[in-house]
C-alpha cells in the first residue's frame, strides 16, 4: 500500500520539540510516544520529557523508550520534585532544539493524531501559535459530567466578556508555539495551573502574535480521576481578575 | 492599555451618556433612572443565555473514547514487543 505524504510535511523544513510534562505518567508516556511516532512518521521532531521525580518509575520506563526509539528523539530532562507546569516548560524549552515547539498533556487527553493538524495549520497560515480548541464543530469533550460542562461553559462566557481574548478555548494547554513566541511570552507568565494557560494565551493575543485554533477532542483522563472543587472555582476567579488587571 | 483600563473608558462613556440623558430630559426622569439597572439585568440574561445555549450545543465525541481504547490496544502490543513494559499499574 503506498502511503502518501502530504505535502506540508515533505517540503518541511522545522523541526519540532515535543514537551510534555509528566508525573506518575509510567503507562500513559508510553502509549503517547508510540502514538506520536505513529501519526508524524516523516516529520523532524524530538519529545522532551519533563519529569518531576516520579515516584512510579516513570523514568526508567522513558529510558526503555530511549532504547526503542532512540535518545536523539527521546530526551527526559527530569527535575527533582513537583516544580509546576510553568517551570517545566521553561526547563524544557532549554533543552528545545527545534524551531517550534507543541506542549500538550501526557495522560492522552491530548491525542497525537491532531500534531499533522496543527502543523498543517500553521504552515498553511503562517501562524505563530495554533492552539487546540476543544468547544467548536470538530472538536469535543468526551468523559465530562453534567456540572462539569456547565462550569467550563460558565467560565467560558465569563472569561470571554471580562477578557475579549480571541480565542475559544482559553485554558486548552494543546498548543504549537514558535519557538521564539514562546520563550518571549512565557517571559511575562506568572500563574499556575490552567491560569497559566489562560494568561499564555491572553498575553500571546495582547501582544499582536498570530493566533489560529483547530478543533481537538479531548477524552478526560482515561487512566485517572478529575477533580474540579470550589477550590479551582475560587483560583479560576482570581486568575480573571488577575489577567484583567495586568494584560 | 490594560484591559481593566479599555472596560473603565467604556463605562466612563456610558456612563457621561447617562447623564446627559438625566439632564437633557428626552426621556421621561423616572426611565432614566432606571436605565442602569436595565442594563445590569440585559447583561445578566445575555450571559446565561449563552451559557445555556453553548451547554445545549457542547460538542462531544463519545466515539473518540473507543478510538483511543483501539489506539492503547494497539500501542501496548507494540511496546511489549519491544521491550518496553506495559504491565497492569
Amino acid at each position: 500500500m503506498l502511503r502518501q505524504t502530504p505535502v506540508f510535511i515533505l517540503q518541511n523544513k522545522n523541526r519540532y520539540s515535543i514537551i510534555v510534562p509528566t508525573y506518575n505518567e509510567r503507562l500513559n508516556i508510553a502509549l503517547l510516544v508510540f502514538l506520536v511516532f505513529k501519526h508524524i512518521p516523516d516529520v523532524d521532531f524530538e519529545i522532551i520529557i519533563v519529569d518531576d521525580g516520579s515516584p512510579d518509575g516513570t523514568q526508567d520506563i522513558v529510558k526503555q523508550l530511549q532504547q526503542v526509539y532512540g535518545d536523539d528523539r527521546i530526551l527526559l530532562r527530569a527535575r527533582p520534585k513537583k516544580l509546576g507546569l510553568g517551570t517545566a516548560y521553561i526547563h524544557g524549552l532549554k533543552h528545545a532544539s527545534g524551531n517550534f515547539v507543541v506542549i500538550m498533556d501526557a495522560d492522552l487527553s491530548h491525542h497525537p493524531k491532531y500534531l499533522p493538524h496543527f502543523i498543517k495549520k500553521q504552515v498553511e497560515t503562517g501562524a505563530d501559535i495554533v492552539t487546540g480548541t476543544r468547544y467548536v464543530t470538530g472538536g469535543g469533550v468526551h468523559g465530562w459530567t453534567l456540572m462539569r460542562k456547565l462550569t467550563s461553559r460558565g467560565a467560558n462566557v465569563l472569561a470571554h466578556t471580562l477578557l475579549w481574548p480571541g480565542v475559544s478555548d482559553l485554558t486548552g494547554s494543546f498548543r504549537l508555539y514558535k519557538k521564539s513566541a514562546l520563550e518571549d511570552i512565557i517571559s511575562s507568565c506568572v500563574s499556575k495551573g490552567y491560569v497559566f494557560q489562560m494568561e499564555m494565551i491572553v498575553r500571546a493575543s495582547r501582544k499582536g502574535y498570530h493566533i489560529e485554533e483547530v478543533p481537538i477532542t479531548f477524552v478526560d483522563r482515561v487512566y485517572g480521576s478529575s477533580k474540579l472543587g470550589g477550590s479551582e472555582i475560587v483560583e479560576y476567579l482570581k486568575g480573571l481578575v488577575y489577567l484583567l488587571f495586568t494584560t | 492599555m490594560k484591559h481593566i483600563a479599555k472596560i473603565m473608558a467604556f463605562l466612563m462613556a456610558v456612563t457621561a451618556v447617562w447623564i446627559s440623558l438625566l439632564q437633557t430630559k428626552m426621556i421621561p426622569q423616572s426611565h432614566t433612572w432606571l436605565l442602569p439597572l436595565y442594563f445590569i439585568v440585559s447583561l445578566g440574561c445575555y450571559g446565561l443565555l449563552m451559557v445555556g445555549v453553548g451547554l445545549m450545543q457542547f460538542p462531544t465525541c463519545p466515539q473518540e473514547a473507543v478510538l483511543l481504547q483501539q489506539d492503547v490496544i494497539e500501542a501496548k502490543q507494540f511496546l511489549k514487543h519491544n521491550g518496553v513494559d506495559v504491565g497492569t499499574d
